[in-house]
């Protein structure tokens, strides 16, 4: 079985947003009106954001002696994930691929795997999605749908939780082609969109498993980290730090 | 046919059978309010829970803060009753079924408001279709079912030869549904030996199982908290902490529950001053143990500094949660003040000097001054006078700050003399105190936390018109419920009341020996010797 997990380098990252933008397409990730926004409603499955610099140690004076750090933040996939540990109607759940899956037809919107989890990566649906004029029609037509399971880039509901599902659909949509050629998954037929695009190619994406994968030779890296390690949820997104 | 004293019936049962046009006015009233809550609610199920004023990463706000508020005033009632019962205290007789009624409803009402915060209500019952037991939230569905099943069980069992005095004593022009619910409800009670030996047994055993239930729903309610890993909320003492303080409150809730209905029904015999003192020692311990508390769950973030948590407790400090922090503090020390300073005055002797009124008004008018000094903004006018710039001060600060709180002692004092004199309105003034404190404290609680987390910029949350007029139908539905139950069914045990007037006779009896005076009075032993 395969264990899927990212890696992100922070000294190629540019900050483009490249990743988000590929990833509210690929997602269906509708856009807010700005007063919502403002408020932190925005949903960015692959969120870009500043994170403070310590003026004490590092120099951040006026253009150009700018210094800016950003983190990309996707998903985690813990392996110990927080959230769906507490989640009462199992819509949310880790598969034996270490994927941390959101179901939207079971969700009930009681929010307990936003508020526990300490990444803040998982987004609630406030408004009904909309989008304006013909991007609705252009909307990513991929999805995993079955009984009582609704997941992938499927448009959500109002009132349910979302969140990165590591481009799942691609991957089922890469089994079923490995399956038609009548060969194995290979570890590089699945990738998701943000890793597929990133421009600085910073992104990189494999299995944990598979000791000559590119993400486990990069988790062997001194510069190796993971977000919030002292919390314990050992996350399979793992960043390189800036050299 | 049961028999009933004639003041009984007078003071509990008639009442039952007349409506006055006050209680039709408030029930309105308190109709008009849920109706506008119902309307909320229903535009927030149309345009969703963006018309609340949460948001990420406050994705809990006042919803949950009224869930914990309620289920914790819940504990009024059953468990006070209980462990009242157990012990047998017998100044418990009169306050009983208002207790047990609060917490029927407050559950009621707690748990509706879990129904409020869901973002998919139309899929409620996939909690027991899916429920994973792993989940906090179904520990929380199971025991706060128990309990709900188990305190109307325990609000009707002692209700039941209440119900038959009732079917027995009914006036003849008493509407024929009223009778047949009556009869109905009170199961063929006849009062014979052998009812009387199940129903003690049902009550006793009832009390007994719903101690531990009742400790098992707030403790639960805190592991929601206490089991994610969020700064703040990730503490072992949580449990203890949120029984207390559903106790206490529960304990203030029942102090405005029994004083609306002594009021109302003019109860003034039935419920005493007796209940007022001892629920109110009661409540000072209740009070002292959450004092403890609180401040052995802050003193560890405080001490240990670690970034996450402490921004937390910062925040509620002297941040922006500093107004709703210190209000709460304040609520609860004026509460213990308003309880415990009217019982020692006379014991020392200076303090009575202070008590005048004069010295109230200028301690008042000193206290509101150098607040106004503290908090006002710098006043650029008054720059060349220096007036607000001592204050900007650190040390002129603090020497400010105990100004003030040595002129609230003076009102305080000067206060005390008239709350020693009206037992029952000071209870009511600290048990409102308590009530709007426990209600910050769980706002204290859930607000701060949510809106410092790790990985998003802090943020700001001020709760919305929808979530104001959802908590206003929420109390209003509470009262509904309250005021028609008591409309329907005595609000004091009868047979309880019966049966502590015989234990009081036998007590009567019971003669104790005269002690023998002593030969030589002890001072005068030892001056006597020399």
């Amino acid at each position: 079985m395969a264990r899927w997990a990212m890696v992100i380098d922070l000294d190629k990252c540019v900050a483009c947003q490249g990743c988000s933008i590929a990833c509210r397409f690929e997602n269906n990730t509708p856009a807010v009106k700005p007063s919502e926004a403002l408020k932190g409603r925005a949903i960015r499955w692959n969120d870009v954001f500043p994170i403070p610099i310590n003026p004490e140690e590092e120099e951040s004076e006026e253009y150009p002696n700018v210094k800016t750090r950003y983190l990309t933040r996707p998903c985690m996939h813990c392996a110990n994930p927080p959230c769906i540990k507490v989640c009462p109607v199992r819509a949310t759940y880790k598969d034996e691929e270490g994927l941390v899956r959101q179901n939207y037809d079971r969700c009930i919107g009681c929010r307990f795997c936003t508020v526990a989890c300490p990444y803040g990566v998982r987004y609630f649906n406030w408004h009904k999605p909309e989008w304006d004029g013909e991007l609705a029609e252009a909307n990513n037509p991929d999805r995993l749908e079955g009984q009582g399971v609704l997941e992938g880039p499927a448009v959500r509901p109002l009132g349910v939780v979302e969140k990165c599902t590591f481009c799942i659909h691609r991957l089922h949509k890469a089994r079923a082609r490995a399956e038609a050629e009548g060969r194995e998954l290979r570890s590089e037929d699945y990738i998701p969109a943000c890793v597929e695009t990133c421009t600085g190619k910073a992104r990189f994406f494999g299995d944990l498993d598979d000791p000559e994968s590119i993400v486990s030779q990069f988790e062997q890296s001194p510069r190796a980290f993971r977000l919030l390690e002292d919390v314990g949820t050992h996350p399979k997104v793992i960043y390189l730090r800036e050299g | 046919m049961l028999k009933v004293d004639s003041t009984d019936k007078a003071k509990l049962i008639d009442p039952l059978f007349r409506t006055s046009p006050l209680f039709r006015a408030s029930v309105l009233a308190l109709l008009v309010v849920i109706g506008w809550g119902v309307f909320m609610y229903a535009r927030q199920i149309i345009l969703g829970l963006g018309e609340t004023g949460m948001d990420r990463p406050t994705y809990w706000g006042v919803y949950m803060v009224n869930f914990i508020f309620f289920i914790g005033i819940s504990h009024a009632g059953t468990l006070i009753s209980a462990i009242l019962r157990v012990t047998g205290a017998e100044w418990r007789r009169p306050i009983t079924r208002v207790a047990e009624a609060i917490t029927v409803f407050a559950l009621v009402v707690g748990t509706l408001q879990i129904i409020i915060d869901m973002g998919r209500p139309d899929r409620l019952w996939f909690v027991l279709r899916y429920g994973r037991l792993q989940s906090p939230i179904l520990w929380d569905v199971v025991s706060v079912t128990l309990y709900f099943l188990g305190s109307v069980t325990y609000l009707y069992l002692p209700l039941i030869p209440d119900l038959a005095i009732v079917r027995d004593n009914a006036p003849i022009t008493a509407p024929s549904w009223q009778k047949r619910l009556y009869s109905f409800l009170a199961l063929g009670w006849r009062g014979n030996r052998e009812q009387w030996r199940r129903l003690e047994k049902a009550i006793a055993a009832m009390a007994v199982f719903i101690i531990p239930v009742a400790v098992s729903v707030h403790t639960i309610i805190s592991w929601i908290l206490a089991t994610t890993v969020q700064p703040g909320w990730h503490s072992s003492i949580f449990g203890p902490y949120f029984v207390v303080g559903a106790i206490f409150s529960g304990i203030g809730a029942l102090f405005l529950a029994m004083t609306a209905v002594r009021r109302a029904l003019g109860l003034e015999e039935y419920i005493t001053l007796r209940q007022y003192r001892n629920l109110g020692l009661l409540f000072i311990v209740m009070n002292f143990i959450w004092f403890y508390f609180t401040y052995a769950e802050n003193l560890g973030i405080a001490a240990a500094q670690q970034i996450e948590e402490f921004v937390v407790l910062a925040s509620k400090l002297w941040g922006s949660f500093a107004a709703t922090f210190w209000a709460m503090i304040i609520a609860m020390v004026a509460a213990l003040w308003i309880l415990v300073v009217p019982k020692v005055l006379g014991a020392v002797s200076w303090s009575r000097r202070l008590a005048r009124p004069e010295i109230t008004v200028a301690s008042a008018a000193g206290a509101v001054a150098t607040f106004l000094l503290l908090v006002s903004p710098p006043i650029s006018w008054l720059e060349p006078l220096y007036a607000t710039a001592a204050l900007s001060d650190p040390v002129s600060r603090t020497v400010a700050w105990a100004l003030l709180i040595v002129f609230a002692m003076g009102v305080g004092l000067g206060t005390a003399p008239w709350l020693k004199e009206h037992p029952v309105a000071s209870s009511v003034f600290a048990a409102i105190l308590v009530v709007i404190g426990m209600w910050l404290e769980r706002w204290n609680i859930i607000v701060p936390t949510m809106t410092h987390p790790r990985l998003i910029a802090f943020s700001s949350y001020l709760p919305t018109m929808t979530e104001f007029s959802l908590t206003a139908a929420s109390i209003a539905l509470f009262l509904l419920l309250f005021l028609l139950f008591f409309k329907l069914f005595p609000a004091v045990s009868l047979w309880e009341i019966a049966e502590g007037r015989l234990v009081e006779e036998a007590h009567s009896k019971v003669s104790v020996p005269e002690p023998e005076p002593s030969q030589e009075k002890r001072g005068l032993r030892w001056v006597q010797r020399e």
